[in-house]
């Protein structure tokens, strides 16, 4: 059975109950004016008092001058999804001020520039208007339009420190940090401060209901997004070779990938460890990404939903002919071009299956940035040790935007998996050589790179071939090589990231997950645990499935598979994988562009179950 | 069955190169293309210029795309990794072959169909690159395996053997390669060993891009009266403007004999090339002039061969890209990999 959800919040807290380290920010400004680093700034200060915090890039596919919006949210518990629901809205840009108008929470706080008067229109009787004159405080102390611009915002930042008693000296330390080369910013910029924090403490009764206080919630952790986690994942997991193509949301793993490389790859003589090639398009991307992994370097390439799909001819070539090479799918929102700057998790039935003919693909779906880390050297393991190419299907959500994450750790003693790979001794020592051949008896061949020995040399096709890799039309020979590909990306799943599975005692029914949205599954476990409802979870974290996916179902009368996509497409890949009954497992979507909330949990249960328990709202 | 090896029998007194290799030793197995085709001209022209050439097989990477051109890597250097890869995108493929292991010796063979329609732009940004990597482009300016059909490098009112009249301009992978500024363009004839062996070895050993365009008709589908690329049109306008001789470690040996000025090309390792130009004033070094002078042959009907441009520098992909040494596959892990300590520093940077 399917359902689909809503995102129509519904509003129950009281708005004026005090809520110490429990709200969320929404900051609407146009895209090109500054005000990013504003709300960096702001972030990291709170993460430094150590209250967990995420924040969500909400932004236009533009350069310069269309609307943008910052979401934060404060949560001392650590519950850090996407929440619709704001407490305070940041009105910066006049261009959205109805949008914004309304997207406060009712008995919430709007902050907008007083300089101008506001539309009588967009009163509302039941939020309370903050107004702070910036335009006008920043017109009299700075000088030039730009400056007076970028100071706009780090004046609301002033704002808040008083409005919400965010840290003063941490503020200050960080700008210090930043500009410790240029102190005259820090002074310009500190100035500003002063301006928004003087004005609301003289205007406004500080701090609001909604308010900060230090805690020690963060101090084992990191902010990182998605992008640069999986590029330094690639660094340390010995990538040599990146072929790719820009495209948002993937563009920054790249980034990552050459930022560090030049930091750690470099020789002293400024000569690189590794090759970093700008495609033509994302077709190419993946014909040199094969070429270099069939040469025998670790490589990979980064890419969205659309380059997938001009890569899927090379894919299944690589299936076929058993090489092996990371692919990592940052989602965006499609069909086709879609929306470039939304998530979604809306490629993975494509993935798992991409290209003609019978193909199948090993999958893994990181759910953070520190999964991004890890899930990057897995992919090289298994892409080597299976001699396949293999998906890492993050999204814009995990990609792009700052992520609360435990500090990335590293084994030294981590060794390669580099598979089955004949050095020219152990090639010397064997009476022949043949590509294709299961000699072990595990599905897995034997390979060579180029450059070996005679001995190790093969010719490479896509065309049809058996066992010994000769070209062939027989259809025995043929099947033999095509049932045992099936067979060796199914052995995959014992190798592969295991679910993550946590049981409570007397679950009512379980939910089942994938990739970002475990932070809103477990929000609304809490929601219904404080119900008195138990709720057993299973976040699946690869593909092929483990068989504990399929045990887990079958414990359960009701399984809630949880999404964000329109088809339910993990539910859709359960009922093709698994032997699970068809009405033991519920879709549940989200897909309109927006990561995950708890709301959207939690309503698209309901909605199914009936009768939500009382307070389990978002 | 193309993988039936050849009878192992050979002539005891063929003659060794360095290595101590005859060339038996560079072949593959039996081609299965259609008897006469020029492509088995050329497969011999490869086993004879990499033998010449005393180059390991084994440290040899033979890559195709697809089409009867992209079959013939299994017909030559049975000692070396190939692959043939899909429609049109060998380049790409061996690019990244090459970014991963840029210390071995590179040949793509292509077609008129696999590198001017299908896969017209890996080709232009092959040369773009400058990836290191001789580039045969086998043109018979027809679609064979499909059986006859017109491809981009058929000439305005050539001919198809079902009797249709092509109209559409030709794309002429010369000319594109000198405007895209590929740093060896060569064109030659499959029926033209003499003339085609001393370009292949001077593009083995160029540092860059190799393309020889080799006319090569097909002799099932593209060989008849009216084709401008039959053995008889190319025979009758064939005009070598510039010959090649290839000469190893600086020794300059003219072997033939032609009108007009000799120009000495000093290659990358070392060795020099000898083009000695057969029309007057040609200067195979001067790219506008190449480009004028083929324009005016182009215009007269006459199809212009020889290495027709060279220009030897140190620009290729990895130098590009100030790669240490050629080999990515074998750098020590713990050079690749940053460690624990550093990833620690690293992560107070995010907090």
């Amino acid at each position: 059975m399917n359902t689909q959800t809503s995102t129509q919040p519904a509003d129950l807290l009281p708005a004026t109950a005090e809520r110490v380290n429990d709200f969320a920010i929404r900051i609407a400004t146009v895209n090109g004016t500054g005000s990013a680093s504003a709300n960096g700034l702001l972030m990291q200060a709170i993460f430094r008092m150590g209250i967990p915090i995420s924040g969500k890039n909400v932004f236009p596919s533009n350069i310069q001058g269309l609307p943008t919006w910052y979401e934060i949210r404060v949560n001392g518990d650590g519950f850090t999804a996407r929440t619709p629901h704001f407490d305070l809205v940041i009105a910066m840009n006049p261009q959205t001020y109805a949008q914004d108008v309304a997207s406060v929470r009712s008995g919430g706080w709007l902050l907008h520039d007083s300089t101008w008067p506001m539309d009588d229109a967009l009163q509302r009787d039941d939020i309370h208007f903050v107004g702070v004159p910036l335009a006008q405080l920043c017109a009299e102390h700075f000088e030039g339009s730009r400056t007076r611009i970028l100071m706009k915002n780090i004046a609301y930042v002033g704002a808040l420190v008083a409005l919400l008693e965010l840290d003063m000296d941490v503020v200050e330390q960080m700008l210090a940090e930043k500009f410790a080369k240029k102190p005259h910013l820090a002074d310009a910029n500190k100035v500003a401060l002063a301006l928004g924090r003087d004005f609301a403490t003289a205007n406004y009764s500080c701090p609001l209901p909604i308010r900060l206080e230090a805690l020690n919630a963060t101090a084992d952790y990191v902010m990182i997004d998605g992008n640069t986690a999986a590029g330094l994942g690639c660094v340390f997991a010995g990538a040599t070779v990146a072929p790719w193509y820009p495209i948002t949301p993937s563009t920054s793993l790249v980034d990552a990938f050459t930022r560090f490389c030049k930091r750690f790859r470099t020789t002293e003589d400024g000569e690189k460890n590794y090759v970093i090639i700008q495609a033509e398009d994302e077709l190419a991307a993946a014909g040199m990404t094969i070429g270099a992994a069939w040469a025998g370097a670790r490589a990979f390439t980064s890419t969205s939903g659309a380059g997938i799909s001009l890569m899927s001819e090379f894919l299944g070539l690589a299936y076929y002919a058993e090489i092996g090479g990371v692919f990592f799918n940052v989602q965006r929102t499609g069909p086709s071009t879609g929306m470039p700057t939304r998530t979604q998790q809306g490629d993975f039935f494509f993935t798992a299956y991409a290209s003609h003919g019978d193909t199948n693909h090993i999958c893994l779906y990181p759910a953070h940035p520190g999964e991004c880390f890890t899930m990057a050297r897995d992919a090289f393991d298994l892409a080597e040790r299976f001699q396949t190419p293999v998906f890492v299907l993050s999204d814009l959500d995990i990609g792009m935007n700052d992520w609360m994450v435990k500090r990335l750790e590293w084994d030294d003693s981590y060794v390669p998996d580099r598979g089955k790979v004949l050095s020219a001794e152990q090639l010397d020592q064997m009476e022949n050589f043949y590509r294709y051949l299961d000699v072990d008896g595990d599905e897995i061949p034997y390979r060579t790179v180029p450059g070996v020995s005679e001995k190790g040399a093969y010719f490479t096709r896509g065309s049809g071939h058996d066992k010994y890799g000769r070209y062939t039309e027989d259809s025995e020979l043929y099947q033999e090589v095509v049932d045992r590909l099936k067979r060796k990306v199914q052995s995959a799943r014992t190798a592969s990231p295991q679910p993550i599975i946590e049981r409570q005692d007397g679950a009512e029914f379980a939910i089942i997950t994938v990739g970002a949205n475990d932070a809103a599954v477990r929000e609304a476990i809490a929601r219904y645990n404080e119900a008195g409802v138990a709720v057993d979870y299973l976040r699946i974290r690869a593909f092929p499935f483990a068989d504990s996916v399929q045990a887990f179902i079958e414990e359960h009368d009701d399984n809630y598979v949880v999404e964000g996509n329109r088809d339910g497409q993990i539910h859709r890949m359960l009922l093709l994988e698994t032997t699970v009954a068809r009405d033991a497992i519920t879709s549940v979507r989200a897909y309109g562009g927006m990561p995950m909330s708890a709301f959207d949990v939690l309503s698209g249960i309901d909605a199914v179950r009936g009768g939500a328990p009382e307070g389990a709202q978002a | 069955m193309s993988w039936i090896r050849k009878p192992v029998a050979r002539h005891p007194n063929l003659p060794k190169n360095a290595l101590g290799l005859t060339a038996r030793d560079y072949e593959g197995s039996l081609s299965t293309l259609c008897a006469g085709c020029g492509h088995d001209s050329v497969t011999a022209g490869i086993v004879q210029a990499f033998w010449a050439e005393s180059i390991e097989p084994h440290k040899a990477v033979k890559l195709s795309g697809i089409g009867c051109s992209s079959k013939t890597p299994t017909y030559f250097l049975g000692g070396a990794h190939g692959f043939n890869s899909v429609h049109g995108r060998m380049p790409s493929v061996a690019t990244g072959a090459n970014a991963a292991r840029g210390d071995l010796t590179y040949i793509g063979i292509s077609g008129d169909g696999d590198s001017l329609s299908i896969g017209l732009g890996q080709f232009a940004h092959a040369i773009r690159r400058n990836v290191n990597l001789t580039y045969v482009l086998e043109n018979n300016g027809v679609y064979g395996l499909t059986k006859g059909q017109f491809s981009a490098s058929a000439d305005v009112g050539s001919k198809s053997k079902k009797g249709q009249i092509n109209e559409a301009r030709p794309i002429d992978p010369v000319m594109l390669a000198l405007t895209l500024g590929a740093t060896f363009v060569a064109r030659s004839f499959s029926g033209d060993k003499d003339q085609l062996v001393p370009i292949l070895r001077a593009a083995i050993r160029h540092k860059g891009f190799a393309l020889i365009d080799v006319i090569s008709p097909c002799v099932t589908f593209n060989d008849h009266k009216g084709s401008t690329k039959s053995f008889m049109y190319t025979r009758q306008h064939d005009h070598e403007v510039v010959e090649a001789s290839f000469v190893e470690l600086q020794k300059p040996i003219e072997t033939k004999q032609g009108q007009g000025d000799a120009t000495r090309v000093r290659l990358f390792d070392g060795s020099t090339v000898v083009l000695r130009s057969t029309a007057d004033g040609y200067n195979p070094t001067d790219r506008n002039g190449v480009y004028h002078y083929l324009s005016e042959c182009r215009d007269r009907g006459e199809v212009a061969t020889g290495l027709l441009y060279l220009e030897e520098n140190d620009s290729d992909m990895h130098s590009q890209n100030r790669t240490a040494g050629g080999d990515m596959v074998n750098v020590p892990f713990d050079v690749l990999c940053p460690g624990q300590d550093k990833l620690d520093a690293l992560m107070s940077e995010f907090r």
